[in-house]
């Protein structure tokens, strides 16, 4: 098995083992960033620590997902959709303005009280029930202004942290 | 009436549990395939016509050939489950409703080929989908479906899920390959091909989760079944995301071959609030726009590229009279300027100058060389890039300055939209 490993890079060839932890590095991203909220200088390093990895592959690859926050967050991450498909029923601009005006922040920003975060996102595959939003994990379907209403002030009834 | 083939147990409750999909027949053609030889099953699966339904439409049955024969080499398939093409939302369908399906088509071509582990790449914002496939997978495993010494055949299979975490790029088969390995999603020059060099560089098969649900059917119910339905060179069923303007949006499963006019009037129930089409696009955000002249063109990959468009992933968008298609054209660029991994120029900059023109025609400060401009730029890009993105999201402007070019002028001399839309920017 060894000796049929290539390095496209053409740099020192890496043992199928050191190939398979790294492999666990996105997994590893996604535990940290569950623990702290974000991925800190910290949080980095404690990865990489544990992975064998230099700090900067880590970041490299950290920072080129953008699941993967390098700054805090709110406890609350709503992600509008700008999809092709959302916009043209309704959704996109309005909905995204909506919510800013709501919250009181642009998109990229979290509110004061660190419960918020707006972000725009690209297709979430969910085209057919458009327009879509995702707070955290879970997906909202066929969102119109009332809808947002009610899961902002579920969101906010919901919050004590 | 066509009998759906993938879809056929979505709708039933609990249709993601295995005991649901036992009971409708799962798991059957892999006890039927363990006993057959690998010549065999890739000879059924070259006769069956299936190409791949990831976009590309290569056939399924040359990619398994190529596949190393030598039983020393460790081999490896990795399922493709990244879906972000926008307009496309069929695979997280499938994940989330019937995940079985799909891992009885991974069980028989690891066997096939040889392969002795798999790996799902899915994409990080599909959190149910990441459940479905984890239970799936363990459930597979205590009934003996996985792991080792599969139904007494002597063959070995172990299954683990890989969540990415928001890139489209990855779904591109070295970039998931790249991801997978724990680094930025950037694509691989090819060749080698995955085939030859893949996952840890070993050999590996890479599919998109609904070619490999049409595997346990082709082995059920034969070859020639599955070529007998669609056209000349697109067989089989296929998933058909309708999303936009639509009354009825959502996953219709039909021969390859239905027309667009079929798919939208019939099974998506015609245009919101009787509006005329103006537009479709037939294949996912990548592929060229196409016009109400074009509704009886049939949905296969050879027809579609006929006129000068690509059945891609099959997610039809849907756009009535009202629809500025300068601004489709400027966020469909936006997606793919957003999605540029910036390894190479022409894709990273040559997208960001692309978007930048287009987004100045649509907000009526456009020049009047811009057209040309921005056709010259897209001709530059296209061809010249490390991977098909390049090629991909030049579609957007190009064809839509080809269909609509007057919309475009209109823009350009009263410095507003022909269609009425008021949006800037
Ligand atoms: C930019 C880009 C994005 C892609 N995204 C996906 C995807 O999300 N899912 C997928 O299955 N294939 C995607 N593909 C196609 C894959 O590279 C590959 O062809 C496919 O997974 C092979 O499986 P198939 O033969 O079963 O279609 C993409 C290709 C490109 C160029
Ligand atoms: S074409 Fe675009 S996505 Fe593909 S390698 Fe180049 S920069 Fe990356
Ligand atoms: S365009 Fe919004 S989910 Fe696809």
């Amino acid at each position: 098995m060894e000796a049929l490993l290539t390095n496209p890079s053409g740099a020192k060839v890496t043992s199928i083992r050191d190939a398979r932890k790294r492999a666990m590095l996105l997994a590893a991203l996604y535990i940290a960033q569950e623990q702290f909220g974000w991925l800190s200088e910290e949080a980095i390093c404690r990865v990489a620590e544990r992975l064998d990895l230099t700090v900067g592959q880590v970041k490299s690859t950290a920072s080129f997902y953008t699941l993967f926050k390098l700054q805090p967050q709110g406890r609350y991450r709503i992600q509008v959709c700008e999809g092709l498909s959302c916009y043209l029923v309704g959704g996109a601009e309005p909905i995204i303005d909506y919510i800013a005006q709501k919250l009181g922040i642009q998109p990229g920003q979290t509110t004061a009280d660190g419960k918020f975060t707006l972000e725009v996102v690209q297709c979430l595959a969910a085209c057919g029930t458009a327009p879509v939003v995702r707070v955290n994990d879970d997906l909202y379907e066929n969102m119109s202004y009332e809808a947002i209403d009610k899961l902002l002030d579920r969101l906010r009834s919901e919050d004590r942290g | 009436m066509f009998e759906p083939v993938l879809t056929r147990n979505i709708h039933r409750p609990n249709s993601e549990k295995i005991y649901t999909y036992l009971a409708h027949g799962g798991y059957e053609a892999v006890r039927l395939a363990l006993k057959k030889s690998p010549e065999e099953l890739i000879d059924m699966v070259k006769r069956s016509g299936l190409r791949g339904r990831g976009g590309a439409g290569f056939p399924a049955g040359k990619k398994w050939e190529y596949m190393p024969k030598d039983p020393r080499i460790p081999k490896i398939v990795a399922v493709n489950t990244d879906e972000g093409e926008p307009g496309t939302f069929k695979d997280r369908e499938l994940v989330e409703r019937d995940p079985h399906q799909v891992i009885e088509g991974v069980i028989i071509a690891s066997y096939t080929v040889g392969a002795r582990r798999a790996y799902v790449y899915i994409r990080g914002e599909f959190f149910l989908g990441v459940k479905r496939w984890i239970k799936a997978i363990a459930d597979a495993y205590e009934h003996g479906f996985l792991g080792k010494n599969i139904l007494g055949s002597g063959f070995d299979l172990e299954m683990s899920v890989h969540r990415g975490a928001g890139a489209y790029i990855c779904g591109e088969e070295t970039a998931m390959l790249e991801s997978l390995e724990g680094k930025p999603g950037n694509p691989r020059l090819k060749p080698p091909y995955p085939a030859q060099v893949g996952l840890f560089g070993l050999p590996t098969l890479v599919h998109n989760i609904e070619t490999l649900a049409c595997i346990p059917h082709i082995i059920l119910r034969g070859p020639e079944w599955f070529a007998s339905i669609g056209t000349a060179e697109s067989k089989g069923p296929k998933i058909f995301s309708v999303s936009g303007h639509v009354n009825k949006p959502g996953n219709y499963e039909l021969p390859l071959g239905t027309t667009l006019r079929e798919i939208i009037y019939e099974h998506a129930g015609g245009i919101r609030g009787g509006k005329k089409l103006k537009a479709v696009i037939p294949g996912g955000a990548s592929t060229p726009v196409l016009t109400a002249e074009h509704l009886d063109v049939p949905m296969a990959f050879e027809t579609l590229a006929a006129v000068g468009s690509q059945l891609g992933t099959g997610a039809i968008i849907v756009m009535d009279e009202t629809t500025c298609m300068v601004e489709v054209a400027r966020r469909l660029t936006k997606f793919f300027a957003h999605e540029s991994c910036g390894r190479c120029v022409p894709c990273r900059l040559g997208s960001r100058r692309l978007y930048e023109i287009l987004e100045r025609i649509e907000c009526g400060q456009g020049k009047p060389a811009d057209l040309n401009l921005a056709l010259e730029l897209a001709q530059g890009i296209d061809g010249t890039t490390f991977c098909p993105m390049g090629s991909a999201l030049v579609n957007p402007a190009r064809s839509t300055i080809k269909q609509f070019r007057e919309e475009y002028e209109y823009h350009l001399t009263y410095k507003r939209c022909l269609a009425g839309n008021t949006h800037s920017g």
